[in-house]
């Protein structure tokens, strides 16, 4: 079937098969591979990324259902020379180590931020639980969290 | 010299690997592809224990896009070997542990439920999964061995292996411990189980394997913590290729915690297949597979008895540990429960004798080997809950109980009872200020208040200390260690005076790129954005052992510190020439080389510039600047501290909150205290999760019950509170940096402290880990 979106601004119309699931085809057919799979249940939201500006696993989200929307990955949001606020916090905050959860938790961090206000430790926690970091004990994402909070408002 | 200062030694830099990781662009193994690339999905036993009796794969062979079916009889018909344990240990009586056949792929038995006998290699994953589910194998099941504690009267799973003994292995003097406790005037006994934990890094395992028809050249991309040991094994070992001719790369690798230490039979079968098929085959691990066939970690089953004189110093302790080892002795599940786990029983206490016992055994279940900590945690876990028990039975101040018995700094370099000699430390010192930052004095308003509102509160302690650094080669091998605990470092300046460092450490998280990059510029004077580590791929870097036990820094970086030291020494050679004195005159700092008592001085890019362009040379040197050095420690390094805990307990619903955690640890000298405290903040949410939500559980039959993230628990966010860590230093003594290791402390003391605040709110020393809610309700209801 072709799915026809738009991923990070650009529109892009593909074949893929039925089954075809969001994070294949971004890793495979479009080569973003900053978006990762850690789990095969949902757990994990590496893969997290935006469908029409809010969060969503990516693995758990058919091609078919994403056309056309508008889709936003980690390699969307800023480049080494214009970082998000949220991906200048994560590296301002030390809020990563080895960088496999960072693409989905900053990407999900995003949505949370946009979706709250009045974020304090407990709600960004609370607000990222279904993100899962198993390097940085959390303590230094919730940091990163809320410095880039007031940044993005 | 502001730069200098900002990126010098204790300063908290920023990471310099950071950039690709947040922007997206970071480079696992599974985000490699190549032209032409095929991939495999595993045949996996549905049985814990099974005879394969045969494999059809007609059916499979049938579908379109399947390039193959692969088993483990047409692995051996090729000639592969089994894969080997690195570590012999040595029995009570002198003989060598008993050891099983590992095959990477069964062909004839299978014994845990995922243990691979074949794959399928297909055009695409979807394709391979759905022809690895027709492949028709037969097996005759067989009663699995599940229980450690029953192994030794089970059934043996292996031919040879009597009793399912691997090995019957103890330290210390056995009478001299009993005559001490049978003396004792009072003896606290224990009995307690450490939870089999599955390390679950956020990055599944994975494996890409290229071979080169034209040079014979293999190349394994995958997810390993020590490409140069993988190579090793599958050269000499498993006999996959001729060392020259297998390049493994392990590129950025999300995570590891110890589970990508090991040599798995998954990357082995892809590299095979790859030679076999000629084409790139590519495999990553579903996080079912993940916790099915990685290694796990902890299970041990353990009674302990420490005896005390009427003052409460401690006489003698006695341990006798049951360690599960899994079906098959992983690369280094031997010494986990040994030399890594009995020799840290003396912990931060004068204990003047010890003795420990272990019997490591097999049963039909996932091989177990280290995981962040590594037997130092069990070791802790034992020492510090039965000296928190032992101060509950004698009525008194836990804090004091240990102040009590600490080694004082006085007392270094001490040697304990169990092998190791301790090099430095201060133990009360990381004790006071954790005891400070806790607030420890104002714990009994707090429990009051917590009281008041229907909860229980409990306080508890955990002084640890771990052994790091693994040290050194010769006594590591005396003692049945395989191979070399050694580092190599090069620096290699280039013409223009930046410079590539090579290390045979690898980094997985731990921000290697910029820790090392400070040591180097610290001490070259150069910018840190003018130094680039290389890691991580056997075809750029000489050798290495990789990154386990906290090593990097206090052994790599050593290394690393080796070759600067011979850069510099040849630089001084280099300018002596060029200001025509002699090299004694050269004094070599902040980037200068000077001729002493003048103004006259060389900068460090002038002199790599005429070492590559020797215009004006010493004639008795090479030209060049690129040093190597190898670094063998002569002794481990011992970090240590004092982790504490507060939990709060709801009586109705037994849900427990950690409500506060600190860590003060004393890891020597540190680099970048930002990366430092993040390994810290890491290892306790390990610590907390093996206390509270963590195990791996089996079912009679050997089938995993937790097998997904559903099912086991790791924390996450909101499971966590905010962490409070600081460090105290004494220099390590015996390495140029005086740095310990900052990589396992976390999960290392944190469990005890935890269970010890737990069993505190509830009155009662017997919860288990993990410490659920529906356990401690349990426990409340009586």
């Amino acid at each position: 079937m072709e799915v026809t979106l738009t991923v990070n601004g650009s529109q892009h119309s593909l074949e893929v098969a039925e089954n075809t699931l969001l994070v294949d085809l971004l890793r495979e057919h479009l080569r973003l591979t900053g978006t990762h799979v850690g789990c095969d249940t949902s757990q994990c939201g590496a893969c997290t990324v935006h469908l029409d500006g809010r969060s969503v696993k990516s693995c758990s989200v058919l091609a078919a259902q994403a056309d056309g929307a508008e889709i936003t990955t980690i390699e969307g949001i800023g480049s080494p020379d214009d970082l998000h606020p949220m991906q200048a916090a994560f590296r301002e905050c030390h809020a990563l180590q080895c960088g496999f959860c960072t693409p989905g938790m900053i990407m999900s961090a995003i949505d949370l931020v946009q979706s709250s206000d009045d974020l304090d430790r407990r709600a960004v926690r609370e607000g990222l639980e279904g993100n899962l970091c198993r390097c940085t004990g959390y303590h230094n994402i919730v940091d990163a969290v809320l410095r880039a909070a007031p940044q993005m408002k | 010299m502001a730069e200098a200062i900002e990126s010098g030694i204790g300063a908290p830099v920023r990471r310099k690997e950071d950039m690709r990781f947040i922007t997206g662009e970071g480079r696992y193994t599974d985000d490699f592809s190549q032209r032409g690339q095929v991939y495999a999905a595993f045949l996996r036993s549905p049985y814990a224990r099974a005879r394969l009796d045969s494999v059809d794969a007609s059916e499979a062979l049938a579908m379109e896009g399947v390039l193959a079916v692969l088993t483990g009889q047409d692995m051996a018909a090729d000639g592969f070997g089994d894969l080997p344990c690195g570590w012999t240990v040595k029995q009570k009586d002198g003989s060598d542990m008993v050891t099983a056949a590992h095959p990477p792929l069964a062909h004839s038995i299978v014994n845990y439920a995922g243990e691979p006998y074949g794959l399928v290699v297909a055009s695409s994953v979807a394709v391979a999964r759905r022809a690895a589910e027709r492949v028709i194998t037969e097996f005759t099941e067989l009663d699995a061995v599940v229980n450690p504690a029953l192994a030794m009267d089970s059934e043996d799973i292996h031919a040879g292996v009597v009793g399912n003994l691997c090995y019957d292995w103890e330290l210390g003097d056995a009478s001299a411990t009993d005559a001490a406790l049978a003396a004792a005037a009072h003896v606290t006994r224990l009995d307690l189980t450490n939870n089999r934990l599955i390390p679950n890094a956020m990055e599944p395992r994975a494996a890409l394997g290229i071979y080169d028809p034209g040079t014979g050249e293999h190349t394994l991309y995958t997810t390993s913590q020590n490409p140069h040991l993988e190579r090793l094994v599958l050269s000499a070992f498993v006999k996959v290729a001729p060392e020259h001719k297998l390049r493994v790369i392990a590129p950025d690798v999300g995570g590891g915690f110890g589970s990508k230490i090991f040599v798995y039979p998954e990357e082995t079968a892809v590299i095979w297949a790859a030679r076999k098929l000629r084409r790139p085959v590519k495999w990553t691990a579903e996080r079912g597979e993940s916790f099915l066939a990685d290694a796990h970690g902890r299970d041990h089953v353990t009674h302990a008895q420490l005896g005390l004189d009427e003052q409460g110093r401690f006489v003698a302790l006695k341990v006798q540990t049951t360690a599960n080892l899994g079906a098959y002795l992983s690369l280094f599940g031997s010494s986990v429960p040994t030399y890594l786990y009995g020799t840290l029983l003396a912990g931060q206490y004068k204990t003047p004798n010890i003795h420990v016992e272990v019997h490591g055994v097999y049963t039909n279940t996932a091989p177990v080997d280290a995981y962040r900590g590594a037997g130092r945690p069990e070791a802790t876990y034992v020492v510090e809950r039965i000296v928190e028990i032992a101060a509950r039975e004698l009525g008194m101040d836990p804090v004091e109980l240990r102040r009590r018995n600490m080694i004082q700094p006085a007392d270094f370099p001490y040697q304990t009872p169990v092998a190791l000699v301790y090099d430095t430390g201060d133990y009360e010192a990381s004790l006071d200020k954790a005891l400070q930052l806790i607030d420890y004095a104002g714990f009994p308003a707090r429990r009051a208040a917590a009281a008041v509102a229907g909860k229980r509160r409990g306080i508890g302690l955990s002084c640890y200390i771990e052994a790091c650094g693994l040290a050194p080669s010769k006594l590591a091998i005396s003692l049945g260690a395989g191979v070399g605990l050694y580092e190599s470092g090069e620096v290699r300046v280039n013409p223009t005076g930046s410079v590539t460092v090579f290390t045979g450490t690898h980094s997985h998280g731990q921000g290697h790129e910029t820790t090392f990059a400070q040591v180097v510029a610290a001490r070259l004077g150069v910018d840190i954005d003018d130094v680039e580590l290389v890691h991580g791929d056997t075809g750029r870097v000489e050798f290495g052992l990789g990154t386990y036990g906290s090593r990097s820094l206090s052994v790599g970086g050593s290394a690393i510190v080796g070759a600067l030291e011979k850069v510099i020494a040849k630089g001084r050679r280099i300018a002596a020439h060029m200001l025509e004195t002699d090299v004694e005159n050269i004094d070599f700092e902040e980037g200068q080389f000077r001729l002493r008592d003048s103004n006259r001085a060389l900068s460090f890019g002038e002199v790599a510039f005429a070492a590559y362009v020797p215009a004006d040379y010493p004639e008795d040197l090479e030209p060049g600047l690129s040093e190597k050095a190898f670094y063998d420690p002569e002794n481990f390094t011992y970090p240590a501290g004092t982790h504490i805990a507060e939990v709060e307990v709801d009586v109705e619903t037994g849900v427990v909150a950690l409500v506060n955690l600190v860590a003060v640890d004393d890891f020597g000298i540190l680099i970048n205290p930002l990366i430092v405290h993040g390994q810290v903040h890491g290892g306790l949410a390990q610590g907390a999760g093996q206390a509270l939500l963590e195990q791996a559980v089996y079912d009679e039959y050997g089938q995993l019950q937790t097998g997904s993230l559903m099912d086991y628990c790791i924390p996450r966010a909101d499971d966590l509170p905010d962490f409070l860590v600081d460090t105290t230093v004494t220099p390590c003594t015996h390495n140029p940096l005086g740095a310990k290791g900052c990589g396992e402390a976390g999960a290392i003391g944190s469990p005890a402290a935890i269970m010890n605040a737990l069993t505190d709110a509830l009155g009662v020393n017997d919860i288990s880990m993990p410490a659920t809610s529906e356990k401690i309700w349990r426990a409340l209801s009586g």
